[in-house]
């Protein structure tokens, strides 16, 4: 048996690329993705073979595929289910989901909710093009009200939810929310999320070019983006607008956008963005801006530190054998009332 | 006989068995039944744990409502367990109870027509009031009517006398109550010759927590005791002549303790990682239960949000390299089926164990039925094999979650271990097993990238296991089809056909670990019963019977119900007839014909209930005439 060893680091993005062909639709947001996570990954130095990527099933669900790392596409709406036993079994590996909003929030919806609540030591990427596209075009959770598609010709009747929301209000750690096309933008909030200990959602809006192209151009389009977009930065106001000439106030629990230098507002009136307060209630409100009345939030939500469900379960055992030795089979096996028959 | 009245409570600590006879039995079967909330488990519980320690041979069977308090009184609220322990081997709970202690109306009406003629029951008089009549459904009161003519009947106020003994212990009038169940105990270790300070101290240790609760139900159950003894209720005491039982040292196991112990043993001899994720669902839950409590051995549970988490996280530690495991019962099966066919897509080790219960649906939860042998085999979308064995008692449990571990691992398949209401609950004595003796279970994982192929096989067509985070090895795998060497995504029709075949032939291959079909009794003749899971007790001993009558009479017990032992076929045709009992309608029969084109004949039993020994001792009789 030849020695086996790691390749030195630090790694390259063309370490973490494979041999098969990508098969995304061309113009797929998922490409971009993919670019940035092997770029990030790359990065972090961690040896290549530590890391592993599971995903369910969509047009997301392919990832592992085009990653040369260990790699695990699983079934519809299970990859954080099986990422948390992979964790558990073996605390020391990177694990990083790559799901959908279709994996993740409606067959997956569960698994979801839980994995926030216990806060596992994984990566999450929510790829969220707010439709089903393997499937060929039908509404997902994420589609807005009203939608028309294959499935809901008269418009769809489902509210979409908000996975950052429902990230928040389940206990997530961290939460964050980027763009595909805007790579300086995603490749600094991955690297916060693969820096954070515990469960980190990074919701990527991502365009699907075959069903539902354009649904992001407002946040992408040169000319209204300035607009539309409220760029999170921890410890700064939230200000947005052409040449940042605007703010989010917030009266009591309701926001407002106030505009600078009228009425004689300033920076100083607008709130300053703390992805790190103890309580989540600020970041929640932070997650429900958006349109038509409010620009869309994008960068981190929250950062907390808190313990990781994995590292829980190791103190765990640890606890156990201090307390009671290592276990002995002999005795486990003969434990409690016995009796020799000679 | 008419009842007698109830004489004072007697001091304790006098010397018992004074002025009785003694008689002396083989084989006693005993049944304690009472409100799902008087505590009949732990009597029970404790009356075994008494007979385990004298080194009789026993086994027991809970039978207890799926309400956790059902409403006090009522018929479908009564709890019972019977217990059968021997001078021989016993193989089940027994049939007809020799004797019924009855803690209310209900508990009688529910269980008296299952009483053997003559028997003794004896009935807590002090419940049977005219409300507790009333909702079992009495016009009179039977322990005064003379109806019980045909019996022993002993009545006394266990729960006046129980009130009385408890006085002066500080518990409330509410926690006397529940004392009775102690007294009634007290009673019958007296009858049956067991001793009593054995029991007291356990008492003490059980509820050390709660001092006063201990004193009371040592009060309880000394007075029980010391009752027998003074009363002249019972002219006659009984003693069980002790089983010549294989020396060693011995424990007593439910089911489902013993495959806790069997997967923490599979974890200890391989040196690798146990991970159960599991969701709880009754009657598997115990196994979750017991896991949880070794981490400091290196087991890992995680109680997950569902029943498909749980089976999910199993198959992605096992991707980890860890000994997957996951249990449930019926309904969490069925959710489980998707993740199963992703193991044996991917070509994972996984156990999954599934303590069966009556069903469809939710069921009868707390009901012992053989129904899901159809399902474990065939219940997955596309070719699905996966092999699946059966455990047939409590103490088998061990063994076969050992060898379902073995099997999945040297395979890399998901292996189905049946096990079932009856057994996960039941007790019998276990000869604990030699550690160092145990069959060595060796795990290696590969390391060596030199042309490594994802799906390379081995002789025995199984892939090589690697783990994450080995250098050079890294890959994908996934519930598509895969290359039958690469492991990259296929599309290819004719590798399609090749990887389903060869799944197929790679589950088909695990006879070849498996011991030939074992035949009991005649090894040809006029009859061969079969039988797979915990019906072995019930078929082995009519076996015996009729085989003791003159007939020619084979009994198989299938381990591996998939695949079929080696032998099978040709043992089918060397008898007259076959005979096929089975919790179910008839699942079994149903594979054998399939297989090998016998006409066997089933019989079949779906009332949550296990066989007795007289349905199958008769029907063997008829057939093999």
């Amino acid at each position: 048996m030849s020695p086996t060893t790691s390749i030195p680091l630090p790694l390259s993005k063309k370490d973490f690329e494979t041999t098969q062909d990508v098969r995304w639709c061309p113009g797929c947001g998922d490409y971009a993705v993919l670019n940035q996570v092997q770029k990030v990954m790359a990065g972090l130095g961690i040896p290549r073979e530590q890391f592993a990527v599971i995903s369910g099933i969509g047009c997301a669900a392919r990832f592992p595929y085009y990653m040369e790392t260990y790699g695990f596409h699983t079934i519809h709406g299970r990859a954080p289910a099986l990422a948390t036993g992979l964790k558990m079994a073996r605390p020391e590996l990177s694990v990083w989901v790559v799901t959908g909003d279709g994996d993740l929030l409606a067959i997956g919806g569960n698994h979801f909710i839980h994995l926030m609540r216990r806060n596992v030591d994984l990566k999450v990427l929510l790829l969220n093009n707010q439709i089903y596209g393997l499937t060929k075009g039908q509404y997902s959770p994420t589609s807005e009200f009203g939608k028309k598609t294959k499935t809901s010709p008269l418009g769809s009747i489902d509210r979409p939810f908000d996975p950052v929301g429902m990230a928040l209000a389940a206990g997530a750690t961290f939460v964050a929310r980027s763009l595909d096309v805007d790579q300086e933008h995603l490749s600094g909030v991955l690297r916060q999320a693969a820096q954070h200990k515990g469960t980190a959602l990074v919701e990527i809006y991502q365009n699907c070019v075959t069903f539902n192209d354009g649904s992001y151009d407002f946040l992408t389009d040169r000319e209204t983006r300035d607009e539309t977009r409220l760029l999170l930065e921890h410890g700064k106001p939230l200000l947005f607008g052409k040449g940042r000439s605007k703010g989010i106030r917030f009266r009591g629990s309701l926001p407002e956008v106030v505009t600078l230098g009228e009425n004689g507002i300033t920076e100083a009136d607008c709130a300053v963005h703390d992805a790190g307060a103890e309580s989540d209630a600020t970041a929640f409100m932070i997650s429900r801006l958006g349109q038509p009345d409010f620009p869309v939030p994008l960068g981190v939500f929250r950062s907390v530190e808190a313990p990781t469900y994995d590292g829980l379960s190791e103190d765990l055992s640890a606890t156990a054998r201090q307390r009671s030795g290592t276990g002995n089979l002999e005795k486990l096996l003969a434990a409690g009332t016995t009796w020799t028959i000679t | 006989m008419p009842a007698l009245s109830d004489p004072a409570v007697p001091a304790a600590g006098k010397a018992a068995h004074t002025k009785h006879s003694v008689e002396e039995l083989d084989t006693v079967v005993i049944r304690l039944a009472g409100d799902s909330g008087d505590g009949m488990q732990l009597a029970g519980d404790e009356f075994s744990r008494s007979v385990a320690s004298a080194g009789h041979d026993f086994a027991t069977r809970p039978d207890y409502p799926s309400e956790i308090r059902a409403p006090v009184g009522t018929l479908f609220g009564v709890s019972g367990y019977q217990i059968q322990y021997s001078a021989h081997e016993v193989f089940t709970s027994g049939d007809a109870p020799d004797v019924l202690v009855a803690m209310n109306p209900a508990a009688l009406k529910v269980n008296l027509a299952d009483v053997k003629p003559g028997g003794m029951i004896i009935a807590n008089s002090g419940a049977f009031t005219g409300a507790n009549l009333a909702k079992a459904g009495y016009e009179a009161n039977p322990l005064t009517d003379d109806s019980l003519a045909y019996y022993r009947l002993v009545s006394l106020d266990i729960t006046g006398l129980t009130t009385h003994a408890v006085e002066g212990t500080g518990v409330s009038k509410k926690e006397a109550a529940r004392c009775k169940n102690f007294y009634a105990l007290g009673l019958m270790l007296w009858l049956y010759h067991r001793p009593l300070e054995d029991e007291v101290a356990d008492i003490e240790r059980k509820f050390r927590a709660t001092p006063a609760i201990a004193a009371a139900n040592v009060a309880a159950l000394r007075a029980g005791y010391a009752y027998g003894d003074t009363s002249e209720l019972f002219p006659v005491t009984y003693q069980v002549r002790k089983a010549p039982a294989h020396p060693g040292r011995y424990r007593s196991v439910t089911g489902n303790q013993a495959l806790a112990l069997g997967f923490a043993a599979a974890s200890e001899l391989s040196g690798v990682r146990l991970f159960l994720g599991s969701y709880p669902i009754t009657p598997a839950s115990d196994i979750l239960q017991a896991l949880a409590t070794l981490r400091n051995f290196n087991v890992v549970t995680f109680q997950a949000e569902d029943e498909i988490s749980g089976i999910c996280s199993a198959i992605g530690a096992a991707f980890g390299g860890a000994l997957g495991l996951t249990t449930t019962s019926g309904p969490g099966m069925s959710l489980k089926t998707e993740a199963i066919g992703l193991a044996v897509m991917t070509e994972l080790p996984l156990v999954i164990v599934n303590v069966q219960r009556a069903g469809p649906s939710t069921g009868m939860p707390t009901k012992i039925e053989q129904s899901d042998l159809l399902q474990a085999i065939y219940g997955r979308h596309g070719e699905s094999p996966v092999p699946v064995l059966a455990a047939r008692s409590p103490a088998d449990c061990f063994d076969c979650a050992l060898e379902a571990f073995r099997v999945a691992v040297k395979y890399m398949t998901p292996v189905i271990l049946l096990s079932d209401g009856g057994i996960g609950n039941s007790t019998e004595p276990w000869r604990i097993p030699d550690v160092t003796a145990l069959p060595e279970f060796k795990v290696s994982y590969r390391t060596d990238p030199e042309k490594f192929q994802v799906y390379a096989r081995d002789e025995h067509l199984a892939r090589a296991w690697v783990r994450p985070g080995t250098p050079g090895l890294e890959h994908r795998i996934g519930g598509l089809e895969k290359d039958f060497l690469t492991g990259n995504l296929s599309g290819d029709p004719l590798n399609h056909q090749r990887m389903v075949e060869t799944r197929a032939a790679k589950v088909a291959g695990v006879t070849r670990d498996m011991p030939p079909v074992e035949i009991e009794g005649a090894t040809s003749g006029d009859l061969l019963v079969v039988g797979w899971g915990s019906t072995h007790g019930a078929i082995q001993q009519a076996v015996e019977q009729a085989t003791a009558a003159g007939r020619k009479v084979g009994h198989a017990h299938i381990r591996w119900v998939n695949p079929f032992p080696t032998g099978l076929g040709e043992a089918l045709k060397r008898y007259r007839r076959v005979l096929v009992p089975e919790l179910n309608l008839g699942q079994l029969s149903r594979l054998l014909r399939d297989q090998f084109l016998v006409d066997v004949i089933p019989m079949n039993k779906v009332q949550g209930r296990p066989f007795k020994v007289t349905e199958v001792y008769q029907r063997i009789m008829e057939l093999s005439a």
